[in-house]
């Protein structure tokens, strides 16, 4: 049994406007000491999907018409919200993108992780206090009794997030949703975040979802891929195949439009046109349609579901594997582009 | 610098711009008596200068002194100290009417499309604004209409106002108000980076598009590397208000001497599964030390995987570095360090290795 499995999810919102279909549709599943990475531009649905897994989306207005997400078999959407306390940060944990709002100003860091840790465990403030200064150790902060008393301002961007990993693992949770964690820093500091979430998870064998929208943050580190656009995921399998076969248009363009540490400033990029759709007025047919560089007629008709194409690798795109292939020759060769 | 020398186009030795010796040194003031108890040094001293027709990529961590070199440039913010030359005359000793004839030419790109365009001013109006502070003559709509086209909106988008389009479209529109005036010079500042990386190629795109068609000079910020690499002719890397590192695209990025550039290139991940394995990160200990209390010698010491006792008491300066026979002299390379990295070198994994590391 997988340690986390979601299965058709959809997670709507009711407004005024219309129903907007955050995520319509999204499945996975995660082993322990595994690594999804989940990417995707604003919008797209990656957080909501997070948030509906630690149920953290507010009710109304958010609704769950289908699907289901399973915890070690328990399927979270039916738990008890009392249930549900005792398994969000014990045994599913969150690090959220912007630590700076996600921690509380006015308790300092340690109150605020032995907090968490006296909620879910039986063990006196003493002892509490001293798993704080353990974890602060081991996210790497120098000092870390000193420091347990300082407040969040007090500490700079890379340490505000290493402490709020810190929180997020010190009660060893078996799944940690990472929701862009390095988004907000340097890279220099990025690099360490990544790193200490790398050893960490080899230490604990933690299953880690990352969301991000950085390409090379995912092929550093996920074992395998959903790429998701409006609400879907439009394709997934392992990385390598992900990164080196794209089977949907969207993952292949995404690729294309980055500027490469490695070969950049040698090929002009080739951009997406457009932007991405609203999700109350949807296109017909396939919703990366209207911005797709391979798009045919019936794209404008049908509505392709996520299919598996290659073993373990799924893509929701009415092109074949062969059919895709011969449209990116076609359109490197107009721009000119030479295989390197 | 007389008025004669400034009607020429550029300085002899075909630098549209030239900052020398640049600084800013921001007051801290504490107490009710408001004392100035002590200064953050946001830039701290810095030479630079951009050559006509080129791209200057400008990268470094965020408090670098980036955007507030960006600033003085344009006298956004007035130097502490130093020289900005602008086509061969001293832009800082301008009077108020020279200054704006010379803001004509200097134009800038903000990060935020949406905290650059005043939400209750019409498209139309923000792009004609330029025109009407600088008296330009003619039919203004019709050339906004024009710019308009230019950037790839619609000339119907006249009248909208900056809500109604997406980030996007925002950034075309500032960059359609930059371009307003035919400038010599535009400062980017962090242009594409609030935008979707599926959006930031048509911004990268556009502004490669409007460099060769109006000949532009471009200094482009940015802390991604990546960014920078694909549009800068030159690069020169910042770190804690002063430069460290320049040279051109080609040799910066393929043979760089400083440890800080070196690192920084290792902590950038690549699209790439089977590279990134390969990959070996010199991973930098510790945080950016505080502009208000710099370290002592090179700034960079506390951070170094390479610090050795020396480098705490005594500043390198930022040095011509010697090309190696054989490679082709592409250009000056600068760099600001007593122990550059050498060709093929490693720089060793950080942590232990440096005996001044910071903790955090």
């Amino acid at each position: 049994m997988a340690m986390l499995e979601v299965n058709n999810l959809k997670t709507h919102f009711k407004t005024q406007d219309g129903v907007v279909k955050s995520v319509d549709g999204v499945s996975f599943s995660l082993e322990a000491g595994e690594t999804l990475g989940i990417v995707g531009e604003s919008g797209s649905g990656k957080s909501v999907t997070a948030l509906s897994i630690m149920q953290l989306n507010s009710k109304p207005p958010v609704e769950y018409p289908e699907g289901e997400i399973l915890f070690e078999g328990q399927n979270l959407l039916e738990t008890s919200e009392k249930r549900m306390q005792e398994i969000r940060g014990n045994d599913v944990a969150m690090i959220f993108q912007d630590p700076m709002t996600s921690l509380n100003p006015v308790f300092t860091v340690g109150n605020q992780i032995s907090e968490a840790i006296r909620i879910h465990q039986k063990v006196s403030k003493h002892e509490a206090k001293e798993k704080t200064v353990q974890v602060l150790r081991d996210v790497g902060i120098a000092n870390p009794e000193q420091r347990a008393r300082e407040y969040p301002h007090q500490f700079s961007g890379g340490m505000r997030q290493r402490a709020m990993i810190a929180m997020g693992l010190s009660c060893n949770p078996k799944v940690l949703i990472a929701d862009e964690p390095t988004t907000a820093l340097d890279v220099t500091i990025q690099a360490q975040i990544l790193e200490l979430m790398i050893d960490l998870q080899e230490k604990y064998g933690t299953a880690i979802v990352m969301i991000t929208h950085d390409l090379g943050v995912v092929a550093q580190l996920a074992d395998k891929v959903m790429v998701m656009y409006a609400g879907r995921a439009v394709e997934q399998g392992p990385t390598d195949p992900v990164f080196y076969d794209p089977l949907m248009p969207y993952s292949w363009s995404l690729l294309r439009s980055l500027p490469r540490l490695d070969t950049a400033g040698e090929v002009r990029l080739l951009p997406i046109k457009g932007s991405p759709p609203s999700l109350i007025f949807l296109p017909d047919g396939c919703n990366f349609s209207p911005r797709c560089p391979f798009v045919k007629d019936e794209c404008k008709n049908i509505d392709p579901s996520l299919e598996e194409k290659r073993p373990g690798h799924a893509a929701a795109c009415i092109l074949s594997a062969d059919e895709l292939e011969e449209s990116k020759q076609r359109v490197d060769a107009e721009l000119g582009v030479v295989e390197g | 610098m007389t008025e004669a020398g400034a009607a020429t186009n550029g300085s002899p030795n075909g630098n549209l711009l030239e900052a020398k010796n640049l600084k800013m040194h921001f007051p801290i003031k504490a107490g009710i008596l408001k004392r100035t108890v002590g200064h953050v040094k946001a830039v701290d001293g810095v030479d630079l200068s951009v050559r006509k027709g080129e791209t200057l990529g400008l990268v470094g961590e965020s408090g670098c002194g980036k955007s507030t070199l960006a600033r003085m440039i344009l006298r956004l913010l007035e130097p502490t100290d130093g020289e900005v030359n602008f086509e061969g005359r001293d832009v800082l000793k301008l009077d108020r009417k020279d200054m704006l004839k010379v803001r004509r030419d200097m134009q800038i790109v903000f990060q935020d499309p949406y905290a650059s365009l005043n939400p209750r001013m019409t498209v139309g109006n923000i792009i004609a604004e330029p025109l009407k502070t600088h008296r330009i003559e003619g039919d203004k709509k019709k050339r906004v209409q024009e710019l308009l086209e230019i950037v790839g909106l619609s000339p119907e988008h006249y009248n909208r106002y900056p809500h109604e389009f997406s980030g996007g479209q925002r950034q075309r529109i500032g960059v359609a108000r930059a371009v307003a005036l035919n400038p010599k010079l535009i400062i980017c500042d962090e242009p594409v980076s609030a935008l979707d990386v599926s959006i930031q190629a048509q911004v990268v795109n556009l502004l490669q598009d409007l460099q060769k068609e109006f000949d532009l000079t471009y200094v482009f910020i940015a802390h991604d590397l990546s960014v920078v690499k694909h549009i800068s002719d030159r690069v020169a890397v910042m770190y804690l208000g002063k430069i460290v590192e320049v040279a051109d695209r080609k040799t910066l990025y393929a043979e760089p001497r400083h440890p800080y550039t070196a690192s920084l290139l290792s902590a950038i991940p690549i699209p790439d599964p089977e590279k990134e394995r390969a990959r070996q990160r010199v991973v930098l200990a510790g945080d950016v030390p505080s502009p208000s209390n710099p370290p002592s010698g090179c700034s960079f010491h506390t951070r170094c995987p390479r610090a050795r006792e020396y480098c705490k008491e005594n500043t390198p300066p930022l040095e011509k570095h010697e090309i190696k026979s054989g490679g082709p002299d592409t250009g000056e390379h600068r760099v600001s360090c007593f122990f550059p990295v050498m060709e093929g070198e490693r720089i060793e994994k950080s942590a232990s290795s440096s005996p001044y590391h910071a903790g955090g």
